[in-house]
């Protein structure tokens, strides 16, 4: 090939890769994903909204739980770069809190004749990262008495900036553990039930018929109301892994509709017929021929679920049915703003609200990229 | 047809046993009764009852009896139109219900239009539009519109409502006309409480389906059919009107049935945000009350009127697409 026979740009044909029959199907998807800009962008943001969710107690400037009795629904702290003496550095104007004598709730003032300086590393509330990192430090802090409320504090004068990335950490992850388990429980009921049709293929058929007649989040709410509240032997933990097993009752359903017509489909193709008469076993036959043609498909249907597990996290715990205080998840903590005169005081207590919509908006954006990506035969 | 319609009558009846059995050991599953939450309530109010009493109000409420007794006991009466006792409430569960389940199944059909109307308006605008600015700004609110949830929605516009517009929301009625006889200014303020509720449970479907939509024209445009349509010299709204759209439309009413569980799961929670008298309130605080007759009646009025609602869209389906035949 010479030089003169460079190919005209095609703008809607993306490059061809030379060495396609080289690579292997995991290689050539994720280069096709990594050329989807959306699936990018949702990507590096669920990366970043993970971060601040664990990370969070140390960027937080207070400990999540930490009340401020003197600062009720208090405002966001006022930053400013100019300090009393007109140098530049990171400083914040303090607040006055007053109560006012008329309506006996607290006036909150920011008070820009004073500056103080906001510290780097500072010595704060006592906090545990991870689980097993006890710390003191935050990544921003003030000397005692002031304190920095980058969003502002709730009825009670919690962060509400602490709460939200705290919030994250259930929030995030009770998607993820609620697919992985519909997707066990899918898998295994769908392929059964297109392997073996006959009887288990119309009970279980049947029986994702009646699931799939209830409205979900009712369905839902019922089941999770059925949970024992959090007491010393249930704990948090036991009810944040029984929510997510709630919400996999109802998904499992979906994922093992797809899968039996997958199976059903191989059942009559020329590679499963030919294992059939080589005298494999049904096991081999599952788990060596079909499950991994179907892979791509079952994580294409998990991705997809994820968004909506999140979305009934939040309205479960939203009704006060789901993740229920002292664990805090966005849904929880939306509770706090349910009247509209509440939010117009404190229109920061929307900010969980905020961080359900990104995180599902990334969530469907990777999953998008994800579908289109797992036929990279395709152009 | 009509032998289909039959068999899916008959399928659907058997559904609907099992929803029954499933419904009710859903409701059974909560530890505790109803009668253990009024004992809390009743000791937390300083009384302190008698092991009689006690007994004397699981006799009361039934609740002496074993599970299965008490089901066949409920079912029977169900089937009668007599679906037991709201506890909470110390009235038949059939007064307490009918009028939120219409107020219910009306915001859903409601929904439902503003769905349909908007969401094809939408697709077939930015499917022959693809590309372009509005295009783009349509897919972000999409987006968007998937991502809310819609509860946040109802509190994001009953806040923007009440700051901006000075209106009242929330109920069915401003205060002024909650008692008062029907009128013109009546009915105004109805329709004026109405469209928010409809918006919020309508938005996600209405992102979802103007996608759908969106697909399923450009679909039918790369057709060979809109080609000789075009080349024929007909009018680009007849090609895009009585060619394509006509073809496209299909997949929309195959997913309808699907789509309802979604609005009625949206109206419920919705409703209780707005705080209206529809199922949604009743049916969560029943939940939370152990009021287990009321909440297991609403649970299976929600899924016979899902199973309805998917028999028509099948139906709907023949008859719109005459391809289509039931055995």
């Amino acid at each position: 090939m010479t030089e003169t026979t460079t190919p005209i740009s095609q703008p809607h044909v993306e490059e061809p890769v030379s060495n396609v029959g080289q690579l292997s199907q995991l290689t050539l998807m994720r280069m096709r994903f990594s050329r989807n800009k959306l699936a990018m962008i949702g990507l590096v943001g669920l990366v970043i909204m993970y971060f601040l969710s664990f990370f969070g107690p140390f960027l937080a400037p207070n400990e999540y739980t930490n009340q401020n009795a003197d600062y009720i629904f208090g405002i966001p702290t006022k930053f400013t770069f100019t300090g009393s003496d007109g140098k530049f550095g990171f400083y914040f104007h303090p607040v006055i809190s007053e109560l006012d004598s008329v309506s006996f709730k607290f006036i909150h003032k920011v008070d820009t004749s004073v500056t103080i300086p906001v510290k780097f590393f500072a010595k704060g509330d006592p906090i545990t990262l991870l689980g097993f990192i006890n710390t003191d430090i935050h990544l921003i802090g003030a000397d005692a008495p002031y304190r920095i409320y980058p969003v502002g504090t709730d009825s009670i004068g919690r962060d509400i900036l602490a709460r939200s990335f705290v919030g994250g950490q259930i929030s995030m992850t009770v998607g993820l553990l609620g697919v992985a388990m519909s997707l066990i429980l899918g898998s295994i009921l769908g392929t059964a039930s297109g392997y073996w049709m006959g009887i288990a293929d119309d009970i279980i058929q049947r029986a994702i018929e009646v699931i799939q007649s209830f409205p979900t989040i009712p369905l839902w709410a019922a089941l999770a109301a059925a949970l024992p509240p959090i007491s010393q032997d249930f704990t948090v933990i036991h009810r944040y892994f029984l929510i997510t097993v709630v919400l996999s009752f109802v998904g499992w359903t979906g994922l093992a509709r797809q899968l039996r017509a997958k199976v059903m489909a191989y059942r009559s193709a020329d590679f499963c017929q030919a294992a059939i008469a080589a005298g494999a076993s049904d096991a081999r036959i599952i788990f060596v021929h079909m499950l991994p043609n179907a892979a791509s498909h079952i994580i294409v249907t998990a991705a997809l679920a994820i968004p909506g597990m999140i979305l009934g996290e939040t309205s479960l715990s939203f009704l006060g049915l789901g993740i229920t205080p002292p664990a805090v998840s966005w849904g929880s903590l939306l509770r706090d703003a349910q009247q509209v005169s509440v939010i117009v005081r404190a229109p920061w207590l929307l900010l969980p609200g905020g961080l359900v919509v990104m995180a599902v908006l990334f969530f469907s954006l990777v999953g998008d990229g994800i579908r289109d990506a797992v036929d990279p035969y395709s152009i | 047809m009509f032998n289909y319609i039959l068999r899916r009558l008959g399928y659907m009846a058997v559904t609907l046993i099992i929803v029954a059995i499933l419904g009710y050991a859903i409701i059974e599953l909560p530890p505790g009764s109803y009668v253990e939450v009024e004992i809390q309530r009743l000791r937390n109010l300083g009384g302190n009852l008698s092991q009689t009493e006690i007994d004397a109000m699981y006799h009361r409420y039934g609740l002496d009896k074993p599970v299965y007794e008490r089901f066949f006991i409920w079912i029977s009466g169900f089937v009668r139109g007599d679906f037991g006792e709201a506890f909470a409430y110390n009235m038949d569960v059939g007064d307490l219900i009918w009028g939120r389940l219409g107020l219910t199944l009306m915001f859903t059909v409601g929904a439902l239009i503003f769905t349909w109307v908007v969401a094809i308006t939408v697709g077939v605008y930015s499917a022959t539009h693809r590309y372009t600015i509005p295009d783009y700004i349509l897919t972000v609110l999409q987006f968007i519109g998937l991502s809310v949830p819609n509860f946040l929605l109802a509190l994001l516009l009953m806040v923007f409502a009440q700051d901006v517009f000075k209106m009242q929301v929330g109920g069915l009625f401003s205060s002024e006309f909650e008692k008062a006889p029907w009128s013109f200014a009546r009915v105004l303020d109805l329709l004026n409480h109405l469209w928010i509720p409809i918006i919020v449970i309508g938005a996600s479907g209405t992102a979802w389906l103007s996608r759908v939509m969106r697909a399923n024209l450009l679909d039918v445009l790369n057709m060979q059919y809109v080609q000789t349509a075009r080349a024929k010299g007909l009018h680009e709204n007849t090609v895009i009107w009585k060619h394509a759209f006509r073809n496209a439309i299909h997949p929309l009413i195959m997913v309808l049935g699907g789509s309802l569980p979604g609005l009625i799961s949206g109206e419920t929670i919705v409703a209780l945000v707005l705080n209206l008298p529809t199922a949604g309130p009743l049916y969560f605080n029943a939940l939370i009350a152990k009021d287990m007759y009321l909440a297991g009646t609403f649970l299976i009025f929600l899924a016979i009127a899902l199973l309805i609602g998917n028999l028509l869209a099948d139906i709907l389906l023949a008859w719109v697409d005459p391809r289509i035949r039931y055995e």
